[in-house]
């Protein structure tokens, strides 16, 4: 997938003034065979006090369905703008989806946490599937899901 | 008009359709089989309750939630494994897998999107739509060919397929139009372009921060009963921040973990309350007895799809292009065909095939392109007009009329103007007659008065042909039968004689009922259902034009039976009259549905004279029921030709008939059956007041002659054989 700009364009907190204080990072989602429909991932970040710093992607285009992603909906108030122009379709069991975007220097390394949260139709809810604090060792380390996420991985 | 916007999106639309339609039924299923294995609800339980007893079981439990269906599932993680079983309310033990069905997931994704995502789901909301269009342009269709909305319930006429395909188009087409539009509904709720008003409050800002107060204990939940309930996520374990988010039918809300209390509450709006309705109603969920029914009615839809296009291929083969055809403005005989099912065509394209071998040129172009002033060439016009259900024009010819009313007639051509039409139906080829009438009345000279043909006859097709070709100085012979029958050896088992001593040899012929493995009547190959009144139609040997006999007998009867006169020359009668015991006819069966006893209990009242005794007699056989029939027969002689004498004795006796009143015009008294009818005057009028039915069969002055004699004994009851005909109490079969 090409690179994200676009993903800069999120809250203040995590966007660097210029690309000089970024760098590209590839975010892998792995998702396990979980033998259901497409999955909604909501895929944010939230600052060391664990309050929302912004979004990165979401996974899904129905608005309606975002309130089954609870943590993410409960942080940002079912904001369906915080994703807006950085949302693709949903993911399909054993499917992965890769996303490269240029994220600031300043996220890492500094407390941040990324999370993913997840759903898919008549099938379980499950918030924070994913929590990984963003951190420098921490990149290229595979981290396992709960229900519908066999491992993500953040590489720069 | 309204024919090609059935048509067209019915072909394109027939494969969606299909697939749409079957994947639904198979759907529709589910929503039974869950109610049928699902642990029971039990009755007047709360959330609460529920709740306790799931926590019990589960104690890391992290989402309750209840499907429309009354299923209860239960989410939780012992460690980081994942885990979800279907509830039993009662106990809150597991009572089964959560994991959706592998099928239903592929089934549902077919259904709603093929498989195709969001394009998918634009594709087949086109089908539905294709659907609501068909639903309605086909119950218009239906009100047509039945002769208007108060008819629409009638009993269908007219060939199989297309028969078959309005029957179960009436069956289907509420809810078939009702999965149609709440498909769109749920097709543009799913793309934003409804409003959402789904309730979805804003976390509390406050919270108790109290933990550890049991589900059973808890106000707000012990509120609500589980039939309500949607869904019950838990607070994270150890975070006092949190709290219970309740949603149920209504709306949704948080609860305090400390305190039990309602925190914050938003209703759902009317959308999200209509939208759950429109849910239900095209899913079956929650209402499984509805989904069964749905399924069932949606089964149609596939068979809709095949007999649709079925009745379009055949219109389409029946619409032949004639060979060495002039232009309009070159030919000296122009033929326009208003042809509704295309039959008409292959009538049209014979007669232009007999002109051109006799010389002459022809243009064959349909009715709706009516435009006298082209004809240049002209020396005659023939138009050839079949009548669509009561008396309308076929939808190809719906102009027709108007452009013959406007246009100034052929300044020295002659008209000539053939109807097309079924004597069982109400009008009989009354649109034929309106373009006569329409005609004439724009100044144009007649070349033959207006003809009609009866279920398209070939011999009075051959004869108007004649008659056509001696006004023009052209010998014409047309023989043009339209799809060959598909014939059948029935071999004689008995025959019984009457008439030589009064010159008019006649014998009630039985034959073998032909016996079809179920196969075969499945691929049409049997002489298939018929009833008393219905046709046989039998083809001689080294002919190719049918000569149609009234059955005597139903299948149920398990033989087939006719009653046949001799005619002087006939080639037909002659045979069948030849014929011994084991000797064998080709034959076919061909429905008069227009001629049978309705269903109800009111008097039934026959009147038959000479062979026309055969179907009543057939009738009063199979009156199982006893309902009171009345029999009105005459022949010639009581010793010579007064058939089915032992029988009527018969059935006198056991009740299947009422009364028996004979004429017989050789012997002493001279009577023909309108005298004897006369005679009955009080008797019938009594019999017409209590609802009475008459069913005539006869040859056609007999069959004339008993209408003016029953219009003369009726009109003092202020009723006549039209008026009865008009209420579908009046029946004539005559040959």
């Amino acid at each position: 997938m090409k690179p994200l700009h676009a993903a800069l364009a999120l809250t203040t907190a995590i966007i660097a003034p210029g690309l000089a204080s970024a760098r590209p990072v590839t975010l892998t989602t792995n998702l396990a065979q979980y033998g259901g429909p497409g999955a909604y991932l909501a895929i944010y970040v939230t600052d060391a006090s664990g309050a929302y710093a912004g979004s990165l992607w979401m996974a899904g285009g129905r608005s309606k369905y975002y309130r089954h992603l609870s943590d993410w909906s409960r942080l940002t108030g079912g904001d369906a703008a915080q994703v807006d122009g950085i949302t693709g379709a949903s993911v399909g069991s054993g499917r992965s989806l890769e996303l490269t975007m240029d994220l600031a220097d300043k996220l890492f390394d500094a407390g941040y946490t990324l999370h993913i949260d997840a759903a898919a139709e008549d099938m379980r809810e499950s918030p924070n599937e994913i929590a990984v604090p963003l951190t420098t060792q921490g990149a290229g380390q595979p981290v396992q899901g709960r229900r519908y996420i066999a491992d993500f991985t953040y590489a720069f | 008009m309204l024919r090609s916007l059935h048509r067209w999106p019915g072909l394109l639309a027939a494969v969606l359709v299909l697939a749409l339609s079957l994947s639904g039924v198979a759907l529709s299923v589910f929503p039974a089989v869950e109610a049928i294995s699902a642990p029971a609800a039990v009755t007047g339980q709360t959330v609460a309750d529920l709740a306790a007893k799931v926590l019990a079981t589960h104690p890391t439990v992290e989402q309750i939630r209840r499907a429309p269906s009354g299923r209860i599932t239960a989410y939780w993680f012992v460690g980081d494994t994942p885990g979800s079983a279907v509830i039993d309310p009662a106990t809150g033990q597991d009572a089964g897998t959560a994991d959706p069905s592998a099928l239903k997931t592929w089934l549902t994704d077919f259904h709603r999107a093929l498989l195709l995502g969001d394009a998918g789901r634009w594709t087949t909301a086109a089908g539905a739509l294709a659907m609501l269009v068909l639903s309605a342009s086909g119950c218009v269709l239906i009100a047509r060919r039945q002769g208007g909305w108060r008819r629409w319930f009638a009993p269908m006429r007219g060939p199989a397929a297309g028969r078959w395909h309005g029957e179960l188009a009436r069956a289907a087409v509420a809810t078939l139009t009702l999965s149609a539009l709440t498909a769109l509904w749920m097709t543009a709720a799913t793309f934003d372009m409804l409003p959402a008003d789904e309730a979805n409050p804003a976390f509390p800002a406050q919270v108790s921060g109290q933990m550890g107060l049991s589900p059973a204990a808890m106000p707000a939940l012990s509120s609500v009963p589980v039939a309500e309930l949607r869904d019950l996520t838990f607070p994270y374990a150890g975070d006092a921040t949190d709290a219970f988010a309740l949603t149920t039918a209504q709306g949704s809300g948080f609860v305090d973990q400390g305190s039990g209390a309602l925190l914050d509450w938003a209703p759902n709006g009317p959308w999200a309350r209509v939208g759950e309705w429109i849910y239900l109603l095209h899913t079956g969920e929650g209402a499984a007895l509805w989904g069964m029914l749905l399924g069932l009615l949606t089964l149609a839809a596939p068979v809709l799809a095949v007999t649709g296009t079925l009745v379009w291929l055949r219109n389409r083969r029946n619409r032949p292009a004639l060979a060495g055809m002039a232009r309009a403005d070159k030919a000296e005989t122009v033929i326009l065909v208003a042809s509704e099912g295309g039959s008409t065509w292959g009538f049209a394209k014979a007669l232009g095939q007999a002109l051109q071998k006799a010389g002459g040129s022809v243009h064959l172009a349909p009715l709706s392109s009516y435009a006298p002033a082209s004809y240049a060439a002209a020396e005659r016009i023939v138009v050839m007009a079949a009548t669509w259900g009561d008396g309308d024009a076929p939808a190809s010819a719906r102009s027709a009329l108007g452009l013959i009313a406007e246009a100034a007639p052929h300044p020295t051509a002659p008209l000539a103007v053939l109807g097309f039409g079924d004597r069982s139906f109400p009008v009989f080829c009354g649109f034929a007659e309106d373009i006569d009438a329409a005609a004439r009345a724009a100044g144009w000279q007649m070349l033959l008065a207006l003809d009609r043909i009866d279920r398209q006859s070939a011999q009075a097709f051959a004869r108007w042909c004649a008659a056509l070709g001696d006004a023009i100085g052209t010998p014409l012979s047309v023989i043009h039968q339209p799809e060959p029958p598909r014939t059948l050896p029935l071999a004689l088992v008995s025959r019984r004689d009457y008439g030589e001593a009064v010159q008019a040899p006649t014998a009630i012929l039985r034959f073998a009922l032909p016996r079809a493995s179920v196969i075969d009547r499945l691929l049409g190959r049997g002489l298939g259902r018929f009833q008393p009144g219905d046709l046989l139609g039998i083809v001689p040997e080294g002919s190719t034009v049918p000569r149609y006999y009234s059955l005597a007998s139903g299948v149920q009867d398990d033989f087939v039976e006719i009653v046949v006169r001799k005619h002087p020359g006939g080639l037909c009668s002659g045979l069948l009259l030849d014929l011994a015991p084991g000797q064998a006819v080709r034959a076919f069966v061909k429905s008069n549905p227009g001629f049978r006893p309705d269903r109800s209990d009111a008097p039934l009242l026959l009147v038959g004279a000479g062979t026309g005794i055969g179907p009543l007699a057939g009738m009063i056989r199979a009156n199982a029921r006893r309902r009171p029939i009345h029999l009105w027969f005459g022949a010639r002689h009581p010793q010579a030709d007064f058939l089915y004498a032992d029988e009527l004795d018969g059935w006198s006796a056991s009740g299947h008939l009422a009364t028996l009143s004979t004429a017989f015009s050789r012997s002493a008294a001279r009577q023909y059956v309108q005298d004897r009818l006369r005679t009955d005057a009080e008797r019938i009028r009594e019999l017409v007041s209590k609802g009475g039915r008459i069913m005539v069969c006869g040859g056609r002055e007999m069959a004339q002659g008993v209408r003016e004699t029953l219009a003369e004994i009726l009109a003092p009851a202020g009723v006549s054989p039209s008026s009865l005909k008009a209420g579908g109490r009046y029946a004539e079969d005559s040959y």
